[in-house]
């Protein structure tokens, strides 16, 4: 079963059933008849003359100096978390997949460890032993006489209808966990803005008073300092709340980035002029590392990802620590032009394909 | 496989003359001969293979240990460490291009190829001979254009650091300096090159193939060379329009890649990708038809299934072309297209299973001996599958949004690739070697040879498939204190292969100048097809009387 019965709702129902029929005619189609490949869904339109990027900046110096140490945040409503040894990052010689903290991350290991990996290693060790059994039975001094056999229909037909029974077998779990992936955000999800810069990231929260994170790599004092794993700690961490769906709205400054999150399954590349949306929900308190996925120019390797996942109420603390603005508090102050602005951030629904600027206007 | 017996030899009855060689020059310089070009293909990848596995040496120097250790020593005195940081993308772009563009492609195709498919299908020489020196001579300024873009800036520092996949807008805005132009030009020539050598194999098997060889009839050798130089003939000219319109964007002001001006970088990886997932074919195919005739030949029996393996070939080929999206899984695409190529990709699975287990099958029943051809053709399948099962679980969309730009994904191509492409290489290099030179190699170094690089490869590879599920990005120079473990023991591995690689120059060189020479057909009653009626070496000009085949 890929969900628990207390996850299902009869939407839900409803929507991987779909799935599973697709999942099938799909599968099916495909081996008859390779169909026509679906071209990218949207290319992005034509944007006007004003519509431009932020320009490619390919000799910025040291960028973001003014990026104020998460130290600055006053410590009566955020200290950084520290994180736990062996969670969000890597262990020193290990084999398995991180430890999943988000519901498609579980189920996306799930089905890795528990239908691929035993199925591959069948495989493998299948071919391993008939190529061990020829070379021993059929050697010239076992077997000085060849066959002259060149064909069997029955077991042509064996060897080419087994493997696609098998990856049937494959295709139905891996494509509804392609539907569990693309499920959308909720209205009211919290949307966080991520922009990959040479060589750092950006995180603003348009629904919070739109302020804006600058997250660089700590060097490797400041990371042994603060216990954090050196190249993977970050001076200030994008943060969200935990057990909610986060709307994730991804872009790229210059070039393509990748924003990657190992232990929630999460990737999803920062492209220029284009900004892609994914659903975030991590589901354990904790702080989480990832690294750029992408080839980005001279220091791809140190602009890492540290996510920081609290309660709500510490996370709308680190929200008023960094001076935005929480829900509760505007009712209380009566104040409404923030609240306009949210609700138009919360109307875009689909803006993948759409030009970086088109998103940025309608904040 | 139908066996194929040629009549009449023409070896010294008549024409004495027309086994009159050139003198040097006109002979390696402006050659017409199938069998030279090939032979200066095969140098020509054999010099290339020594400077990318150079390359890939520095990379696991580096990578030994956490830390920045040697690029900034390499990138040299006063340098800064961007610049430092910039030579590693430098490094991981050039030993892709060139063992992609200058190792492997030359070696199987313009290699092998042009040495046998006109011996296998009894052709005088290839149809256009001229074309044909052309094709190898394009291929020498586009790798010293390659070569010559490391010491031209490139942005950050010297050299083009985007990748082989050259992606935009990292190799356009970002990537200042002629370096990326030259190395777009590079490929240009390597490309044209290779088109010309598709058009001239794709003429030459069609046309040219001695009475009674019917398509059906004809070695699966020369299938294999067939349906690559389809997808060459196909795929190619996709890349040089993606390239030519990163030119035109670095160069002359326009935007196809630039969402500023209307267009999308995402487009650029469409049209690479659909150049570059039958790119993997083309490198692969050829080795599936050597690994044909070695098994057949060492089992002393025909090929199993002989028509299965040659549609199974034809349908990689086209199944090759509706899959390049799995890619760019993580590009942002929508969930249908990423459904679609999931299991367009999964489908590739069938056709590879067809041949692996008609491999097994033609050696059941057989009578096998494990000369050095064959051990190499044995490993070759077992990598193969397991490169092929990492495919698989690669292929799941949703799996591959942790497992993309890993390096499970270096361990996977490289399994299939530097274990399968360079596997059947060696494998055919070892079974044709005597008959290319006229000399046996020995024995006892081939399988030393086997064995060091079988071990060393798999100590090399295996581990990264654990770095990538522990998330380890690809193409970093150095990396969190967490990935040390494997990295280092990939680094021994990389020791050890090159010890292997050692005993094969040793080999080759001990073959020159001390090997025994080589009868017609060496490899006995199990080798059929027709390059194993002629002597080692074959006559300078063969077949000048038409074999016929029954």
């Amino acid at each position: 079963m890929l969900k628990t019965p207390e996850n299902w709702g009869k939407n839900k129902v409803e929507q991987v059933m779909t799935h599973y029929v697709k999942a099938w005619i799909l599968a099916l189609g495909l081996i008859l008849t390779p169909a026509v490949a679906t071209a990218q869904d949207a290319l992005p339109a034509a944007p006007g003359a004003e519509a431009a990027p932020a320009e490619a900046s390919v000799d910025a110096e040291a960028p973001a100096a003014e990026a104020a140490p998460a130290s600055g945040l006053d410590p009566a409503l955020y200290t950084p978390m520290k994180p736990t040894e062996g969670v969000g990052m890597p262990v020193d010689g290990g084999l398995d997949f991180q430890p999943q903290v988000s519901e498609t991350g579980k189920q996306a290991k799930w089905i890795n460890n528990s239908i691929l990996l035993p199925i591959m290693t069948v495989i493998c060790l299948f071919v391993l032993a008939l190529l061990f059994w020829v070379m021993i039975r059929f050697r010239r001094g076992a077997n000085p006489e060849p066959s002259k056999t060149t064909h069997n229909t029955f077991i042509e037909v064996v060897w080419t209808v087994v493997p696609v029974l098998i990856l049937l077998v494959i295709a139905v779990p891996s494509i509804s966990l392609l539907a569990q992936q693309f499920e959308p955000a909720p209205e009211d999800a919290l949307t966080v803005k991520v922009t990959g810069y040479q060589w750092y990231w950006g995180y603003n929260y348009p629904d919070n008073g739109d302020f804006e994170i600058i997250s660089n790599m700590l060097t490797e004092g400041e990371a042994n300092e603060s216990g954090e794993p050196f190249q993977l700690a970050v001076d200030n961490r994008m943060v969200i709340p935990v057990g909610k769906p986060v709307k994730m709205l991804i872009t790229g400054a210059d070039v393509i980035h990748s924003f990657a999150i190992p232990a929630a399954w999460f990737k999803l590349d920062a492209v220029p002029g284009r900004i892609n949306e994914k659903v975030l929900q991590i589901d354990e308190v904790g702080v989480y590392y990832g690294q750029c996925s992408e080839l980005c120019g001279a220091r791809h390797g140190f602009m890492p990802i540290a996510v920081e996942v609290l309660p709500e109420d510490k996370f709308n603390d680190w929200v008023r620590a960094n001076g935005g603005t929480v829900k509760g508090d505007e009712t209380a102050a009566d104040e409404s032009e923030d609240g306009a602005a949210e609700e138009t951030a919360s109307d875009e629904t689909t803006t993948e394909g759409a030009p970086a600027d088109a998103a940025a206007a309608a904040n | 496989m139908t066996t194929i017996a040629a009549d009449g030899q023409i070896l010294d009855d008549h024409a004495h003359d027309a086994d009159h060689k050139p003198a040097f020059f006109q002979r390696w310089f402006m050659s017409t001969n199938h069998k030279d070009i090939g032979t200066l293909y095969l140098i020509f990848a054999i010099i290339a293979g020594i400077i990318g596995g150079a390359i890939s040496g520095m990379m696991r120097m580096e990578l030994a240990e956490p830390g920045i250790q040697y690029l900034t020593g390499w990138v040299g005195a006063g340098a800064s460490m961007d610049e430092a940081l910039h030579l590693w993308n430098v490094l991981i772009t050039a030993h892709g291009l060139i063992m992609v563009f200058f190792m492997v492609m030359p070696a199987m195709i313009g290699g092998f190829g042009n040495w046998f498919v006109p011996l296998m299908i009894g052709a005088p020489d290839m149809a256009f001979p001229r074309m044909n020196n052309i094709s190898f001579w394009l291929l020498v300024p586009a790798f010293l254009l390659l070569l010559g873009s490391a010491f031209v800036p490139g942005g950050t520092g010297n050299g083009a650091g985007t990748g082989w996949t050259v992606y935009a807008p990292l190799a356009t805005t970002g990537s200042v300096g002629p370096a990326v132009d030259m190395a777009i030009l590079s490929l240009h020539l390597a490309g044209a090159s290779s088109i010309l050598g598709a058009i001239n194999f794709i003429t030459t098997i069609l046309n040219m193939r001695a009475p009674g060889m019917t398509l059906h009839k004809m070695p699966l050798f020369v299938w294999s060379v067939l349906v690559t130089a389809f997808l060459l003939l196909l795929a190619l000219p996709v890349l040089a329009a993606a390239i030519t319109m990163l030119l035109t964007d670095r160069n002359f002001g326009t935007t196809f890649f630039d969402a500023a001006g209307g267009g999308d970088p995402v487009l650029y990886q469409h049209l690479f990708w659909f150049f570059g997932h039958p790119e993997v074919y083309i490198m692969i195919l050829p080795g599936f038809g050597m690994i044909s005739h070695i098994i057949s030949t060492f089992s002393r029996k025909p090929i199993f299934g002989y028509l299965g393996m040659a549609y199974a070939m034809v349908a990689i080929g086209v199944v090759g072309f509706v899959v390049w999206a799995h890619h760019m899984f993580t590009t942002g695409m929508s969930v249908n297209v990423k459904m679609y190529f999931t299991a367009a990709t999964m489908v590739i699975a069938v056709p590879t299973g067809i041949k692996i287990f008609s491999w097994i099958a033609t050696m059941w029943g057989g009578s096998m001996t494990f000369k050095t051809p064959m051990v190499w053709a044995l490993g070759f399948i077992f990598m193969f599958t397991v490169g092929g099962v990492t495919g698989v679980v690669l292929a799941n969309g949703g799996i591959d949004d942790n497992l993309h730009d890993t390096y499970y994904v270096v361990a996977h191509f490289h399994y299939v690739l530097s274990l399968g492409a360079v596997f059947s290489i060696f494998a055919g290099f070892y079974y044709w070697f005597p008959k290319m030179s006229g000399r046996h190699y020995s024995e006892l170094l081939g399988q030393l040879h086997f064995w060091t690089f079988f071990i060393g490869v798999n100590i090399l590879f295996f581990p990264m498939h654990f770095l990538g599920n522990q998330s380890m990005p690809r193409r970093y120079p150095d990396y969190p204190e967490q990935f040390a473990y494997w990295n280092e023991i990939a680094s021994l591995g990389y020791v050890v292969m090159a010890v292997g690689v050692l005993i094969f120059f040793v080999n080759i060189a001990w073959a020159m100048v001390a090997g025994r020479k080589a009868e017609a057909n060496y490899w006995g009653e199990g080798a059929t097809t027709l390059e194993w009626t002629l002597s080692s070496p074959p006559p300078f000009h063969q077949f000048e009387t038409l074999p016929q085949i029954k």
